[in-house]
């Protein structure tokens, strides 16, 4: 017997909500596990027991754990009641990487939480404890997300304290934060192969050939994803325990006027999704080489821009392109 | 070897559990416990290496608990194979417990042990004991879904948990219906226990003097009798084969010709489990009734009353008698005479006394009298430790030791009755008992145990005559001890006895009954009557479980209420207090807010009357909106409020 993991009653369907959300009698559900119905049948056994024999202490004692799972039922729900949720910003991530979407739960009054859980029809966090007048962060691992905006959806908290017979459940949809409101951004898979930037405009192009390895190194910096791997310094990374990336003091293959466009119509692919992964490689080269560059997508461009922020943006653009709410 | 790592998840289960299996232990074959031990031992061994054990092994193992249960009971079920097994098992499954789930179920299995040993014993001490195992195994039920168990805060909130739940429990136990009767078959109890038994050989009584175990408790309804006339009647002993008394043949059955003559009493017997069948009675009882309980009862003429199966459990029954009567006073039929007459070969001088004796006396009991005169004023001794007899006891003791204890008086004067030509038989129960003035009951104990005779009189019936108390008065005036030669008396019981102790002891004994009656003892009758006692609608099963429906129900709404936290609605935000405060301000200056207002059109029409102001009425209000429906942002949010306090603060319409 497995319950769906979102269980709610038909007619009372969770809303969508801006947090936070306070956890109250209202919101709450609880049901006995498995463990809860075997420990009934165990009572019912030992009832019989106490009636057959003629045990007065077998008829106490029996009495005394039944009155135990109730009042165990009790401390379950306020194991939840009273928890502040709310949902936290949650890095954007590439598509095919998993998705960290964050909540945090707050305990403003009462005793310590123990073991909140956070199920998800496709994945399950670590229980985790609040301590008194204190926040937890939970957080749910996602895998496999698609490009865009992935919302957090329908989620339940759940939590089986203290004895693991009864679990009580809420069943929430939150909105994100205000920076994020529709759960966390997943941007376009960088494509895997690296093609050579697309020549600037009005630039000859031997000097773009020489780009390639026309390099003259001037350090490493942590990986980040989407660098291309033939940057990554193999050898350091193996000393270090995180991948490294190698950093070239590149010349500015763009002569002075000359403009790095990332131009949709001029991705060698014609698969939608494959044309948003090379524009998204080559944004994250062109960015990783230093150089200024411009997107532009058939709906929508980006204008003339580097550094992080321009990468940032652009790659937002990338991840919400053809969505409908993609001019976010 | 390796030192075993103790920082498992199976401590958890292992100290729990062996705290619950300890007292089985005594009653369980060694090879169980030993396995038992085994099996922790060896699973905390595999639980350090991460390793399992093989299949097969675990398997065949548990065949062979199975097998070895068989063999020892002959079954795997019942209260004994089956708690047997059930043990066995839950040592063998510490080998493959991996998941929380698989050891909240041996959790389980524990509180199934715990109560089932009250199989075994149900006094105050083994109660108090498995509650300490109890909160051992709701502490483990806590500690083993977490990953890292604190065992204080475990043991804290198991100990708070059985605490609420007691009130429930006690709820329960008071009006849940008590039903009579088993639903399938109790187990044979076969076990020995001391006692009195259906047989009577020189030195047994005085092997029972030596044990305080208590035989029963009785308390009278109204003024007790006098301790010397507390003869509480056990097995009557008709026949003797020179050495031993006993009963061969229940006397033929018919209904008990008895007439009482006054001094009528009431009282209540609680008698353990003696595992024997009668039941004890003093002096002759009004129609008794048919079944205690469980059991079925009769009367024997011969004033026994007798339960059909051995009393297993503790039993209470209240009797109304008279303590002055006459048993078969009329006749006596010729099959009883000459049982009553027999006598085996052998014991030619006291053939011969009592001849002697019948040829002076005029009458039967002038026979009686010449005996119990000739043990008071010959040099007999009362004595725990007898010389051994030898052949023709009879003659031994009276002629040669004269050394003895009741159970030698109480033969020798029977064999002399009969030799005499008197009907006489033995009588054996217990005499006295200590009075508990604490609680106003008597305790009877198997060192009260008693051996006395009757014989029939022509006119009078049966009539009890206790030749030990023609040797030893105080025997049944002041108690065994009193009884004794100083040197014979008990050094522990003395002190005891002299010292503050026995009041404690005393006390105790009180706790005891108590525990007994009430808790112990509570069963359909009891239940009927003490909850008569509240209010009589009670009594019935529907008033039970309105009963229970309606404080059941109280007090798990009491409990919810005392346990789940209160969500006080929220404080009244900050923002909102400042805002009402700026609008009082307003008001002050007549720019009163409608009721329907929102604050944006209210900020418009404010700053319209009062341009001066209009840039901070937006403000403020602007403020005031970014706070209770924009952004929250915590830090933001502190921020902001501090501007809008100061705002308002500020502000001077």
């Amino acid at each position: 017997m497995q319950l769906p993991v979102l269980l709610h009653l038909p007619w009372r369907p969770p809303r969508l909500e801006r947090g936070p959300i306070r956890l109250n009698a209202r919101r709450l559900y609880i049901l006995p596990t498995r463990s809860g119905l075997v420990f009934a049948m165990l009572l019912l056994g030992l009832l019989i027991g106490a009636i057959n024999y003629g045990l007065s202490l077998a008829y106490l004692f029996t009495f005394w754990f039944a009155g135990l799972g109730v009042i165990g039922m009790l401390h379950t729900q306020r194991n939840l009641s009273g928890l502040t949720i709310r949902a936290k910003a949650s890095p954007a991530v590439f598509a095919g990487e998993d998705a960290r979407l964050l909540l945090e739960a707050e305990n403003p009054a009462g005793p310590r939480r123990y073991r909140i859980g956070l199920a998800h029809p496709s994945g399950a966090s670590r229980e985790c404890d609040v301590p008194v007048g204190g926040k937890a962060e939970l957080a749910l691992v996602l895998t496999g997300c698609k490009r865009g905006w992935q919302p957090l959806g329908r989620f339940t908290l759940y939590s089986r304290h203290p004895l693991g017979l009864f679990r009580c459940w809420t069943v929430l949809e939150l909105a994100g934060p205000d920076s994020a409101p529709h759960g966390v951004l997943i941007y376009p898979a960088p494509a895997r192969d690296s093609l050579p930037l697309p020549a600037p405009d009005g630039a000859d192009r031997q000097a773009k050939a020489s780009q390639a390895d026309g390099d003259d190194f001037t350090g490493l910096r942590g990986y980040q994803a989407g660098d291309p791997p033939r940057r990554i310094a193999w050898k350091a990374a193996a000393r270090s325990q995180h991948l490294l990336t190698k950093q070239f003091n590149e010349p500015s293959v763009a002569p002075s006027g000359s403009r790095l466009r990332l131009d949709w119509s001029r991705t060698p692919e014609n698969d939608t999704e494959a044309r948003l992964s090379r524009l998204t490689r080559w944004a994250l080269d062109a960015y990783a080489a230093g150089l200024a560059f411009e997107l532009v997508l058939p709906s929508h461009s980006v204008n003339m821009g580097g550094g992080e922020a321009h990468l940032r943006h652009c790659l937002e653009a990338l991840a919400l392109y053809g969505q409908a709410n993609g001019q976010a | 070897m390796a030192r075993l790592d103790l920082n498992t998840p199976l401590v958890w289960l292992i100290a729990p559990l062996a705290l619950v299996l300890a007292p089985h232990a005594f009653e369980l074959p060694l090879w169980i416990s030993l396995s038992w031990m085994g099996f922790a031992v060896a699973g905390l061994r595999s639980a350090n290496r991460r390793q399992a054990w093989p299949r097969w092994l675990k398997l065949s193992l548990t065949l062979a608990g199975v097998a070895g249960v068989l063999l020892q009971y002959g079954t795997v079920i019942g209260s004994q194979g089956g708690v047997a097994l059930l043990v066995f098992l839950s040592g063998a499954k510490l080998l493959e417990t991996q998941t929380a789930r698989d050891r909240l179920g041996l959790l389980f299995v524990g509180c199934f042990l715990l109560v089932a040993y009250f199989l075994n014993s149900q006094s105050m001490a083994m109660a108090g004991y498995m509650t300490i195992a109890a909160i051992a195994l709701v502490a483990a039920m806590i500690a083993n879904a977490q990953p890292a168990p604190d065992p204080r805060a475990s043991l804290g909130l198991a100990i708070r948990l059985l605490l609420q739940a007691l009130p429930l429990a006690l709820l329960l136990f008071v009006l849940f219906p008590r039903l009579q009767g088993p639903l399938w078959g109790l187990p044979q109890q076969t076990a020995a226990k001391t006692g009195l038994s259906d047989r009577m050989s020189p030195g047994d009584f005085s092997q029972l003097s030596l044990s305080d175990e208590i035989a029963f408790r009785a308390d009278f309804a109204s003024q007790a009798p006098d301790p010397s006339a507390l003869y509480w009647r056990g097995p009557v002993l008709w026949d003797f084969d020179g050495r031993t008394w006993q009963t061969r043949q229940a006397p033929p059955a018919h209904p008990v010709r008895g007439e009482g003559r006054g001094k009528s009493v009431s009282y209540a017997i609680t008698l353990e489990a003696h595992r024997q069948h009668w039941l004890f009675l003093l002096g002759l009882p009004k129609p008794l009734p048919p079944r205690l309980e469980r059991l079925e009862t009769s009367l024997s003429p011969d004033l026994q009353w007798l339960a059909k199966a051995p009393v297993s459990q503790r039993l209470r029954y209240v009797i109304d008698a008279d303590l002055e009567y006459r048993l078969d006073p009329d006749s006596l039929d010729a099959a009883s005479r000459a049982r009553s007459l027999t006598l085996p070969e052998g014991n030619p001088q006291a053939r011969e006394l009592a001849n002697r004796w019948r040829a002076t006396a005029k009458d039967t009991r002038a026979i009686v009298d010449r005996a119990l005169a000739h043990f008071r004023d010959e040099a007999f001794f009362y004595t725990l430790n007898p010389p051994p007899l030898g052949g023709d006891s009879i003659d031994a003791f009276l002629f040669r030791t004269r050394r003895g204890f009741c159970e030698h008086y109480a033969s020798a004067f029977v064999f002399l009755m009969r030799a005499a030509d008197i009907p006489a038989r033995v009588v054996t129960g217990y005499q006295g008992g200590e009075l508990n003035p604490l609680g106003n009951y008597w305790i009877v104990r198997q060192r009260d145990a008693h051996a006395w005779a009757e014989v029939w009189l022509a006119g009078a019936g049966w009539t009890r005559i206790d030749p030990t108390a023609a040797v030893a008065p105080n025997r049944v005036e002041l108690g065994l001890n009193a009884a004794l030669p100083a040197n014979e008396r008990r050094a522990g019981l003395m002190t005891l006895e002299a010292n503050w102790l026995m009041p404690m002891r005393l006390t105790w004994d009180l706790l005891n009954n108590q525990w007994n009656q009430w808790v112990l003892g509570y069963n359909q009758e009891r239940q009927r009557q003490f909850l008569a006692r509240l209010n009589p609608f009670l009594a019935t099963w529907q008033g039970m479980a309105w009963g229970l429906a309606a404080a059941g129900g109280g007090l798990l709404l009491l409990m919810a209420v005392l346990i789940l936290p209160r969500l006080a609605p929220r404080k009244t935000d900050p923002a909102s207090r400042l805002y009402a405060r700026f609008c009082k301000r307003l008001r002050q200056r007549g720019i009163v807010r409608g009721a329907a207002e929102g604050p944006a059109d209210f900020a418009a029409r404010a700053a319209a009357l009062r341009p001066v102001l209009a840039e901070r009425i937006w403000l403020i209000t602007r403020l005031y909106l970014a706070l209770r429906y924009g952004l929250r942002q915590d830090r933001a949010e502190v921020d902001t409020l501090a501007r809008l306090k100061r705002l308002v603060g500020e502000f001077r319409p």
